[in-house]
């Protein structure tokens, strides 16, 4: 089952309520996105802790239902 | 703790001193983005081991729980989970892998 962008913003500001999300529809079948995620919650972290975060407000949806999901991380200047 | 597929993963990755875990093989991936580390890899002359996760379901949810990452390629420097496909691209484009791999005494073509 695809997963609409909307459904992903959402899971992902439900984690990171300051977070600035934008989804792009890569294919516009519903299943393959990027997500740009912006959130001052990943200052400090590495990458790999950040992508985990976003993985994480995802909640095991990511490798499942969501089959690829490009995702760039970053925190606010 | 004794998790027979953690320990596995534990010696693959003190082992080899760059573990790839990805779909297919190197020669023959089979999935866009195990392809696109393949390629990466192979563009800076790394030498590494390809673990074919496909070939083992134990492994493929196994690796997925070691490292707390839900999807695969997974890449491993010297025992260290470095990030999956975007991670590596984009420490790629950056020269930040190859930084990486030279700090962590990883023999890496010179730049062309």
């Amino acid at each position: 089952m695809p997963m609409n962008a909307g459904e992903i913003e959402r899971l992902i500001r439900e984690s990171l309520p300051d977070a600035t999300v934008r989804i792009e529809d890569l294919r516009g079948d519903g299943d393959h996105y990027a997500a740009h995620v912006v959130s001052a919650a990943f200052k400090g972290k590495t990458r790999v802790q950040q992508h985990q975060m976003v993985y994480q407000a995802l909640k095991g949806r990511m490798g499942g239902e969501l089959h690829a999901l490009a995702l760039q991380t970053s925190a606010p200047d | 703790m004794g998790n027979p597929v953690h320990e596995r993963i534990k010696q693959d990755i003190g082992e080899n001193d760059v573990v790839l875990y990805m779909k297919g093989t190197p020669v023959f991936p089979q999935c866009g983005f195990s392809a696109a580390v393949v390629g990466v890899l192979t563009h800076l002359g790394v030498k590494f081991k390809g673990i074919n996760i496909l070939e083992d379901p134990e492994l493929r949810q196994g690796i997925k729980d070691f490292s707390n990452w839900p999807t695969i390629p997974q890449l491993y420097v010297k025992g260290e989970f470095v990030g999956g496909c975007d991670i590596v691209r984009e420490m790629y484009q950056s020269g930040e892998l190859a930084e990486l791999l030279q700090t962590k005494g990883v023999a890496v073509k010179p730049a062309a």
